[in-house]
């Protein structure tokens, strides 16, 4: 066939499943296991996308997370998925993925210009060119570059997939499942530990997938197949793979993106795309491995360049060969290795190695293959545009600073080595100060901050027989202590070949005359000479030049380019490595996908939806339904072809009328007993509570302790020590918290407890006229006449067989009453109403009446009471007594608080009564004054008055005491507005109550 | 995420509690003459130590008690928890 690459046999993708996939609109064949990138590879695809700055042809440099080019636009099932990493996306039947950061396309890219202006695009070159003039930013530098920047363009529909999040604990938290994850799990396992071993491949075994070793007298790929499937088995173990543990936050929580459905050709039903975890874990094992460090030198981003470790896992794993005439450049004896795996395959590799005379049982192997090997050689730089086609080499001196006479050397595959970077950003999002190793040029952690422990590679060390020693010994040590059971295992005997000393040598030389660009990062595109060039300009902090020149930033985090540029900056500076320090380590670890952040919480699910016991009545009787808070309230119930307005309007002026009836089942309720409450309330209300009879409700206004209105609502005396609070929808929940506060905190000495009672209660108001009529006849038993149940009375009833209790309370102005019973009785309380108020015309009202009926009677509410005005100003200052404390009193005699012009609630009425004023609208004196305009307060609530037929507003503005009778201007420049105004008293419609006393 | 043990309830995750601020603010007394100075430094002024705070929580999704929180503000280290009437 056409995969080219492809070997015969070997690896371990399962040949008898051929799938067919797209790239770039070009078909082509894989086999399941496949990645992305293996099959490409196979397939002789090396080019795959175009560089950020410079748009220079881009390749495959890694084989898993440590990729900082491969990243494609992703299009499955449907739905598009930028930026995903081509070496991680297993591919699937079907599979279609594109370039990104090319136009009009990967071959042809129009951006690669930049390549060639190169030397106009210096390290902070966007800061220092587009600085002037200052107007061309938003029109013309910022879309432009825009354009140029970036990676794949996120999909702008809906997301159909589902995401979920899980909360899981355990005893040990164990990220990788290479050697020293699988040894730890497995004796902590054995110890009766819970522990959960997350695999951020779709293979286990890491490294051992790879390593020519012996465990015991098993390979290594077979000892971890061995015992991830006893793991498996096991019931307090909980093994996932293409698992990735992004973040290590406060107190042991680490937050783990399980990939599901990412490797199907479509999520299955009822299953998620990804799952977060969020795990609180007693012990965390950060066995996340290393990754391969590449050497710098001239044009090592072209296509074919790659890390010696990943051209080894894709002949090892996927049976591909990377190149046929492949070149290894290594400053260790990791290339040896991979060397060593092509000669086994047939294809005779040549490597270079920086060292003079190294020596060790690898190298004696690779000897023995007869490789061949040149020594004190490197690469001075990669041949060949779009794919390396040959290499310039060189001998270089002992002292590595000169370079001989240039050879080419022809090569389809140059494959590199600079030694070992252990993986520890988990460790240092931890907390872990790390410190530099002088003996692998790197650094590990050190001292814990959190309950955590790295092991194997991830910690600096390099030989599998003590990374399994080390990670036996901790799994067991760290599970013992919190099972307290021991159940040792001995340590299997590992036959590895040994390796000698790495070489420093990491950045070779530019030739004389040459100014190849030599990439430090290849995802930022960040040169030799760009950090060279801001440490010039006077960067010292790592982390400025860090931000100055982008490296180690994006999505690789700098895993393959952080120590090298740690290393130049270092030499630059005549320091050493730890003197320079490392950049910050945060989360997330790898990109991790915002559906999956957000989870389950979209749309109607982003909070919990309250509906009263009456909903469904309301919902069959054309209920339009607003949010308020957390309840679906009735706005307005539909007739026919009724818009808002009209609906509103007939159904206010039914109650003024007649009679009508309104949920107010999403009022607050708070039970409040003991024989202190009176008490209680008297402090935490602004009017006096003492002497309440019982059997009597009383309006009350709260305060914060700065002065400023909290809340208001009646309360009323059940019995001697029982008192039934009422709170707005709105505030239900922070004066249950504010009640709690002074009750344990500051007076525990009060024999007072509160408990909120909202949803045990279904409320329905009775409003209107007819209302008492109403009433009569749902309890013909009781004497509900004006002196029987007074105006801010209360009794208990039976209302055809259910408990009742009725206050006469109203928020309409009009005589009232609400009547509360179980909230499993709401419904049928609410169906008897309307049957029995038929005779009466009554009819149901929602909140958009309800408002219109308040705002008429100058009712404040939540938008007067809006967090910025005392009682003054909502003109309830005959609420606040003079002659007892109470919270926030001490405030109310602030300076600003008595002064004579202090803002006060006030009606508005249009001049020409037609123009409805909308809310939030500015007053000001002249609409015509210069800006800014003084603003003399601003319009809180409007409705259209249904008493008079005319618009009008509550508004709260300067000195509204002296105002009354002014003609004014409301401004809205939102609705391009300026509407003629007089100031009224906002006791619009029966200014002296009589119609609730009626 | 932090790991609160509620003196009530035992180890619990923050998103079950809700902060509260400094817990060693003193409300005045009731009925007693309070200067402006000494008002305004109750109702307004609260210290952004860095390091050692003790802060109040309420065990919101929880047993609804106020408690103390002991904790440092930069490591976010929790030394200890106590009920509301306890001291530390």
């Amino acid at each position: 066939m056409s995969e080219k690459f492809r070997l015969d046999k070997g690896g371990l993708i399962n040949r008898n499943k051929k799938i067919s996939f797209k790239f770039n609109g070009k078909k082509y064949f894989g086999y399941a296991g496949d990645t992305l990138a293996s099959a490409l590879l196979a397939n002789g695809v090396h080019l795959v996308g175009r560089s950020f700055k410079y748009h220079r042809p881009r390749g495959f440099f890694g084989a898993g997370v440590d990729e900082p080019y491969a990243i494609v636009q992703m299009n499955r099932n449907n739905e598009v998925d930028p930026n995903v990493r081509a070496t991680e996306q297993e591919l699937f039947e079907g599979l279609e993925a594109k370039s990104v950061n090319c136009w009009p396309n990967v071959d042809f890219d129009i951006g690669a210009i930049n390549n060639f202006l190169g030397k106009f695009f210096p390290a902070g070159f966007y800061y220092k060119t587009f600085m002037w003039p200052k107007s061309f930013w938003y029109n013309l530098y910022e879309p432009i570059i825009r354009k140029a920047a970036g990676f794949g363009a996120a999909s702008i529909k809906h997301d159909k997939e589902k995401y979920e999040h899980k909360y899981e604990y355990c005893d040990l938290l164990i990220t990788g499942s290479g050697p020293s994850g699988l040894a730890s799990a497995y004796a902590a396992a054995q110890n009766g530990a819970k522990v959960i071993l997350a695999e951020d491949k779709s293979r286990f075994g890491g490294s051992l997938l790879t390593s020519d070793v012996t465990i015991g007298n098993q390979s290594g790929q077979e000892w971890a197949e061995k015992i991830i499937s006893e793991l498996k088995s096991m019931p307090n173990v909980v093994v996932k793979n293409r698992s990735q543990v992004f973040g290590y936050y406060d107190h042991n929580m680490l937050v783990m993106s399980e990939r599901i459905s990412d490797h199907l050709p479509k999520t299955e039903k009822y299953s998620p795309k990804q799952r977060l975890w969020y795990i609180r874990a007693k012990e965390v094992i950060i066995s996340s491995g290393s990754i391969e460090r590449p050497l710098v030198f001239g044009n090592n981003d072209t296509p074919g360049v790659m890390l010696s470790s990943a051209a080894k896992e894709y002949l090892k794993v996927y049976g591909v060969l990377v190149g046929k005439k492949p070149l290894i450049f290594t400053n260790n004896d990791s290339g040896y290795e991979t060397a060593i795996e092509f000669k086994k395959n047939g294809i005779d590799p040549v490597v270079l190695d920086t060292r003079k005379d190294p020596n060790s049982e690898i190298i004696k192997e690779a000897k023995d293959l007869n490789i061949n090997i040149k020594s004190s050689y490197v690469v001075v730089a990669a041949k060949g545009y779009k794919k390396v086609k040959s290499a310039d080499i060189a001998k270089i001196s002992d002292d590595k600073k000169n370079i001989s006479t240039i050879e080419n050397i022809k090569c389809d595959c140059i494959c590199v080595s600079g030694f070992w970077t252990p993986t520890i950003h988990l460790a240092s999002q931890s907390g872990n100060k790390t410190k530099f190793n002088e003996e692998i040029d790197a650094f590990v952690p050190s001292q814990s901050k959190q309950k955590e422990t790295t092991l194997g590679s991830a910690n600096g060390i390099f030989t599998l027989e003590e990374t399994l020693k080390t990670s036996f010994e901790k799994g067991n040590e760290l599970s013992k202590q919190i099972t307290n059971k021991e159940n040792k295992v001995t340590v299997p005997t590992v036959v590895e070949k040994k390796s000698s000393n790495h070489d420093k040598f990491w950045c070779v030389p530019l030739p004389e005359g040459k100014n190849y660009k030599r990439f430090l990062d290849f995802q930022n595109d960040v040169a030799v000479s760009d950090i060279q060039l801001a440490l010039r300009e006077g960067y010292r902090s790592i982390e400025h030049v860090k931000r100055y020149t982008t490296l180690g930033m994006a999505t690789d985090q700098g895993r393959t380019s952080n120590l090298n540029g740690l290393q130049l900056v270092s030499d630059i500076e005549n320091k050493v490595v730890p003197q320079v320090g490392h950049t910050t380590f945060r989360p997330p670890f790898s990109p991790v996908s915002i559906g999956a952040i957000v989870g389950r919480e979209i749309g109607k699910h982003s909070k919990p939806t309250r509906k009263s016991p009456m909903h469904y009545w309301h919902e069959k009787n054309n209920a339009v339904f607003v949010d308020a808070g957390v309840w679906l309230r009735p706005r307005y119930y539909k007739q026919g072809s009724e818009n808002l307005f009209e609906a509103s309007k007939r159904e206010a002026k039914n109650v003024r009328r007649n009679v009508g009836v309104c949920d107010v089942t999403t009022l607050g309720k708070i039970d409040i007993k003991g024989p202190d409450s009176a008490e209680f309330l008297n402090r935490v209300y602004t009017n006096a509570w003492l002497k309440l009879p019982i059997g009597k409700a009383r309006y009350g206004v709260m305060l914060r302790e700065d002065g400023i209105v909290m809340d208001d609502g009646t309360t009323t005396r059940i019995s001697e020590n029982h008192y039934h609070m009422t709170t707005t929808t709105a505030q239900a929940a922070n004066v249950l918290s504010h009640l709690e506060y002074y009750l344990q905190l500051v007076w525990p000495e009060l024999n007072v407890n509160v408990v909120s009672s909202t949803e045990q209660w279904a409320g329905a108001a009775i409003a209107g006229p007819k209302s008492r009529d109403v009433l009569q006849k749902l309890f013909p038993d009781l004497d509900v006449s004006n002196e029987g149940l007074p105006f801010m009375g209360y009794m208990e009833g039976d209302l055809f067989g259910v408990n009742a209790k009725i206050y006469r309370i109203s928020f309409s102005g009009e005589l009232a009453y609400e009547v509360n019973v179980e909230s499993d009785n709401g419904n049928y309380m609410w169906e008897k109403i309307i049957e029995i108020g038929k005779e009466f015309n009554i009819q149901p009202y929602g909140t958009e009446a309800l408002s219109t009926l308040r705002i008429e009677m100058g009712h404040v509410a939540g938008s007067e009471l809006d967090g910025r005005t005392i009682p003054y100003d909502n003109s309830l200052e005959g609420l606040v007594s003079k002659k007892k404390d109470f919270i926030g009193k001490r405030s109310l005699s602030k300076k600003a608080y008595v002064a004579p012009d202090r803002q006060k609630v006030v009606g508005v009425i249009p001049l020409d009564k037609k123009t409805s004023i909308p809310e939030g609208s500015y007053i000001v004196k002249d609409a015509k004054a210069k800006l800014p305009n003084p603003k003399l307060g601003h319009v809180s609530a409007s409705c259209w008055s249904v008493e008079y037929d005319n618009p009008f507003s509550l508004a709260i503005i300067k000195d509204g005491k002296n105002m009354i009778g002014q003609k004014l201007f409301a401004l809205s420049p939102l609705k391009n507005k300026t509407i003629p105004i007089e100031i009224v008293s906002s006791h619009y419609v029966d200014p002296k109550g009589e119609r609730v006393r009626s | 995420m932090l790991y609160i043990k509620c003196p009530h309830c035992g180890l619990r995750s923050q998103n079950e509690f809700s902060y509260g601020g400094d817990a060693t603010v003193k409300r005045p007394e009731l009925n007693k003459e309070v200067s402006d100075r000494d008002w305004d430094n109750f109702v307004y002024l609260r210290k952004s130590p860095i390091g050692k705070h003790l802060e109040l929580w309420q065990h919101i999704s929880g047993c609804r008690q106020w408690i103390k929180v002991e904790r440092d503000t930069l490591t976010h280290e929790i030394f200890k928890t106590l009920k509301a009437n306890e001291e530390v």
